[in-house]
C-alpha cells in the first residue's frame, strides 16, 4: 500500500483521499477492501503448512500425503472450517531433504505466515527441521512415526498426535512373531534413524518374548541393489523381518525372493517395504502367505467401519488400496491417515483454545497436550486412539495382514495397551 | 553362510555391476579419448535410457520380451540422438574449451534431470524383465563319504542376471571390432590423435564428434536398458554410476578403451566381493582411495599414457 502511494499519489491526492476518509468514516467502513480487514480475525482462512516430499526419495508417500490433506481440508471446510473460518492448505516441497526441511519451515513462518506446519514424514526431515520449528515458536505437527519426539529429542513445539511411533509399533509385533513365526530373527532395516528406531526397539522387545534378533542388517535408504547384502542373513534365521523404504523398495523385496528361491525363513514386513507398490507386481509371490505390519489396512477388509469406508471414499481410493482414477497408482494407506487425523486434531485443539492468531500459538499446544482418548469417528478413521500430553505422541491400533492371493488380509489387531511405553520425557514442563 | 557360496554370489553380483559398468565407462572414456570433453551429465544419459525403457515398454504392452527388444533398440537411439544434439547446440559452440565443456554439461546434467522430474514424475518404475528364471546352484563339501554335492542356502541367481553379462560382452566386442575395423572407427581414432591433422585429410571433425557424443551417451543408455529390468527407473539414478564410471576412468587412464574394460571389471567385481565379505560402504570407501593414490603414483591411469 504505501509503495503505490509513493509512486502513483502525490502528496495532495493522498491528505485528499484521507480527509475524505475521515470525514465520512461510514462510507469508508463500507468499502470491501476495509470491511475485510475489520473482520480479520473471524473470516481469514486458517493457514496450514503441509511439508511435504514432493520429490527426492519420500516422492510416492508425498503424493498421497498431499491428496489426504486436500481431502481433509475439504472434509473440514464442508463440515464448517475451524472456529468458522476456512482452512487453507499452503504445499512446499522439502526434497525428502533435512536442510531443505528446515528452509521449507522457515518460509513457512516469513513468507506464508502460516498458523501451523504439519505432515513431515521422513525421520531425518524431521531432525532437520523440528529445531528451526522450535526456534520460531512455530507448532510442528508431524506425521512421521520416528520415535525421536517421545524420546524427547525434539522439543515442545513438536507433536505426533496422528499417527503411532516405532517403538510402539514394533514393541506391540514383537509377541506375534515369537508365537507364530519364530524366536530367532534376522532384521534387514534402513540405515537411518527410522531404521535404527526399528533395529534398537524391536531388539528389546523380541528379548523380552525371549527370542532373539541374531542378525542386524542395515541398507543405506538410497540403495538400488540388495543381492549383496542378503549373504549376512544366518541361515539358522527362523523369522526375517524386513523394512525397507525409498524408492527401490521393489527392488529390494524381489531380489529378496530370488535369493531365498523356494527355502525361505518365516517373513513378516512392515508394509513400508512395498507402500505405493502392487501387492501383484511380477516377483512378489514369494510373500503368499507372509505377514506384515499396517498402520492401516490398504486392502478394505471384510470388517471394514463405516468410518474406513467415508474416510477411503473422501481421499479417492478403491478398496485395493489404489486410486479410483487410475488401478496402477498405488496409494501409502498405511500412512497417509495420519495426515487426515492430525488435521483434526489440530482443529479440535484450535477449537478448544479459541485459537485466533499466531498469538495463540502456545493455547493451542496446551490444548492439544490435554487431549486425552481420541474415540474413532470420521475424523478418526483408522481407530480410538489415546493420546500422551507429556511426550507427545499418540497410541492407537496396530494391524497385522497376511498376504493372501495377492491381497493383504487382516489377521490380527493389536490393542492400544500393546503399544503403551514409560514416558521418557515431559514436554509440558519446558516453557514456551 | 560358508566362503564358497558367498563368493560365488559375490562373483555374480560383481560381474552384473561390472557388465553395466563397462558399458558406461566405455561410453565415458570415448567421449573423453576423441573430444578431449569431461561429460559430466553421462549420469543422466544412463538414467534416460532406464526411463525411456520404461515409456517403451509401458506404450507397448504385449509381451515383455516385445517391449525389451525395441528398448534397446529406440531407448539408445533416442538418447544419441540428443547427445549428438546437445554437442552440435552447445559443446561446439563453446569450442570444446575445458573449463567451459564441464559447466555446460553440469547445465545438461540438471535440464534432463529435472526434465524428466517434470515429465516423467518422481516415482521409481519397474520394468519387467524379458525373461526372469531364479536357479539354484550347487555346490560341494567334503563330508565322511567323501565330496558330495548338496544346494547351498541362498547360493542362485537368475538368468536375466547371466543375460545382462553376456550382452555387455556382446556389445563391447562389436564396438571393439568398429573402432578397429572400420572406417568410421578409423576416422574416431586419427581424430583422437591428433585432431588438426585430421581435419587437413578431410576428416569431418566436427561430425565425428556429434557422433562420438551420442554413441557415448547411446552406451550408457543401453547399459541402463539392460539393468532397468533389475533395478527400477528413477530420476536420480544417474548419480551414482557417474561417480563409479568416473573412478573407473581415472584408474584406467582416461581415453584409454582396454585401461577402462580392466578398470571396470576390476572395480565391478572388488565391489561386489568387498560388499558382500565386508561392507558396500567400504567398497565405495576403498576404490575412491585407490583413485586417490592412482591420481597422485600414476596420473595418466593404469593404461593411460603420460600427457604430452
Amino acid at each position: 500500500m504505501t509503495d503505490y502511494l509513493k509512486k502513483k499519489q502525490s502528496r495532495r491526492q493522498v491528505l485528499g483521499t484521507l480527509g475524505a476518509g475521515a470525514l465520512s468514516a461510514s462510507a469508508i467502513s463500507s468499502m470491501p477492501g476495509f470491511v475485510r480487514y475489520s473482520q480479520a480475525q473471524t473470516s481469514e482462512p486458517i493457514k496450514l503448512g503441509l511439508q511435504v516430499h514432493r520429490t527426492g526419495i519420500g516422492a510416492a508417500y508425498g503424493r498421497w500425503y498431499s491428496r489426504t490433506t486436500e481431502a481433509a481440508a475439504k472434509f473440514i471446510n464442508d463440515n464448517g472450517g475451524i472456529n468458522g473460518r476456512p482452512v487453507q492448505v499452503i504445499t512446499e516441497d522439502d526434497a525428502t531433504d533435512p536442510k531443505r526441511g528446515a528452509e521449507v519451515v522457515e518460509k513457512f513462518e516469513s513468507e506464508h505466515k502460516c498458523d501451523v506446519v504439519f505432515g513431515t514424514l521422513f525421520s531425518h526431515v524431521v531432525a532437520g527441521s523440528a529445531p528451526r520449528a522450535g526456534e520460531l515458536k512455530q507448532p510442528y505437527f508431524i506425521v512421521s512415526e520416528g520415535t525421536q519426539l517421545a524420546a524427547g529429542g525434539l522439543n515442545r513445539y513438536v507433536m505426533q498426535p496422528g499417527i503411532t511411533d516405532v517403538k510402539s509399533q514394533v514393541q506391540s509385533m514383537a509377541p506375534f512373531i515369537s508365537k507364530n513365526l519364530g524366536k530367532k530373527v534376522t532384521m534387514v532395516f534402513p540405515d537411518f534413524a527410522f531404521g535404527h528406531d526399528h533395529r534398537d526397539f524391536f531388539s528389546e522387545a523380541i528379548a523380552k518374548q525371549g527370542g532373539e534378533v541374531i542378525a542386524k542388517i542395515a541398507i543405506p535408504p538410497t540403495e538400488s541393489s540388495f543381492t549383496k547384502y542378503f549373504p549376512q542373513i544366518p541361515r539358522e534365521t527362523e523369522v526375517l523381518y524386513h523394512v525397507m523404504v525409498g524408492p527401490a523398495v521393489l527392488t529390494f523385496v524381489k531380489e529378496l525372493g530370488e535369493f531365498f528361491g523356494s527355502s525361505s525363513p518365516a517373513i513378516f514386513g512392515f508394509l513400508d517395504s512395498l507402500e505405493a507398490v502392487d501387492m501383484a507386481s511380477p516377483g512378489l509371490e514369494f510373500l503368499e502367505g507372509s505377514y506384515f505390519w499396517e498402520g492401516n489396512p490398504r486392502y478394505a477388509q471384510e470388517n471394514q467401519t463405516e468410518y474406513d469406508k467415508f474416510y477411503r471414499n473422501a481421499v479417492g481410493v478403491d478398496e485395493n488400496g489404489a486410486s479410483v482414477s487410475d488401478a496402477n497408482d498405488i496409494s501409502t494407506y498405511s500412512h497417509m491417515f495420519g495426515c487426515w487425523e492430525t488435521m483434526n486434531i489440530i482443529k479440535a485443539g484450535m477449537e478448544a483454545s479459541g485459537y485466533k492468531d499466531v498469538n495463540d500459538r502456545s493455547k493451542l499446544i496446551e490444548a492439544v497436550e490435554a487431549m486425552t482418548t481420541i474415540p474413532a469417528s470420521n475424523a478418526h478413521p483408522q481407530g480410538d486412539k489415546i493420546f500422551n500430553g507429556k511426550t507427545h505422541q499418540v497410541f492407537g491400533h496396530q494391524y497385522i495382514t497376511q498376504v493372501k492371493n495377492s491381497k493383504l488380509v487382516l489377521a490380527h489387531t493389536t490393542s492400544i495397551e500393546d503399544t503403551f511405553y514409560p514416558d521418557a520425557v515431559d514436554y509440558t514442563t519446558q516453557s514456551f | 553362510m560358508e566362503f564358497g557360496p558367498n563368493l560365488i554370489i559375490a562373483l555374480i553380483e560383481g560381474s552384473v555391476q561390472a557388465a553395466v559398468l563397462t558399458l558406461i565407462a566405455v561410453g565415458l572414456s570415448l567421449v573423453f579419448g576423441v573430444m578431449r570433453v569431461v561429460n559430466v551429465a553421462h549420469g543422466e544419459f544412463f538414467m534416460l535410457g532406464a526411463v525411456l525403457a520404461w515409456a517403451v515398454a509401458s506404450f507397448v504392452g504385449g509381451h515383455p520380451a516385445v517391449s525389451f527388444i525395441l528398448a534397446l533398440i529406440i531407448a539408445p537411439l533416442l538418447v544419441g540422438i540428443l547427445a549428438a544434439a546437445a554437442d552440435i547446440l552447445i559443446l561446439k559452440r563453446i569450442n570444446y574449451d575445458p573449463e567451459n565443456t564441464i559447466v555446460a554439461t553440469i547445465g545438461i546434467l540438471y535440464i534432463i534431470q529435472q526434465m524428466t522430474l517434470i515429465t516423467y514424475g518422481p516415482d521409481a518404475r519397474p520394468v519387467e524383465p524379458p525373461f526372469n528364471h531364479r536357479f539354484s546352484i550347487p555346490w560341494f563339501e567334503y563330508t565322511e563319504q567323501g565330496y558330495s554335492m548338496y544346494w547351498p542356502w541362498g547360493l542362485g541367481t537368475t538368468s536375466y542376471k547371466l543375460f545382462v553379462v553376456a550382452a555387455a560382452v556382446a556389445v563391447i566386442v562389436l564396438l571393439w571390432l568398429a573402432i578397429s575395423r572400420t572406417k568410421a572407427g578409423l576416422m574416431m581414432r586419427a581424430t583422437q590423435l591428433d585432431r588438426d591433422m585430421a581435419q587437413s585429410f578431410g576428416i569431418p571433425v566436427d561430425r565425428v564428434n556429434a557422433i562420438v557424443f551420442g554413441v557415448g551417451a547411446a552406451l550408457a543408455a543401453l547399459g541402463a536398458v539392460l539393468i532397468v529390468p533389475i533395478q527400477q527407473a528413477h530420476y536420480l539414478m544417474g548419480g551414482e554410476p557417474l561417480l563409479l564410471a568416473f573412478i573407473v576412468v581415472i584408474i584406467g587412464g582416461l581415453g584409454s578403451l582396454p585401461g577402462t574394460i580392466v578398470a571396470a571389471v576390476f572395480i565391478g567385481l572388488s565391489d561386489g566381493i568387498i560388499s558382500i565379505f565386508f561392507a558396500p560402504t567400504l567398497a565405495k570407501i576403498l576404490s575412491t582411495l585407490l583413485v586417490a593414490f592412482v591420481l597422485i603414483f600414476r596420473p595418466q591411469g593404469l593404461f593411460g599414457k603420460a600427457v604430452r
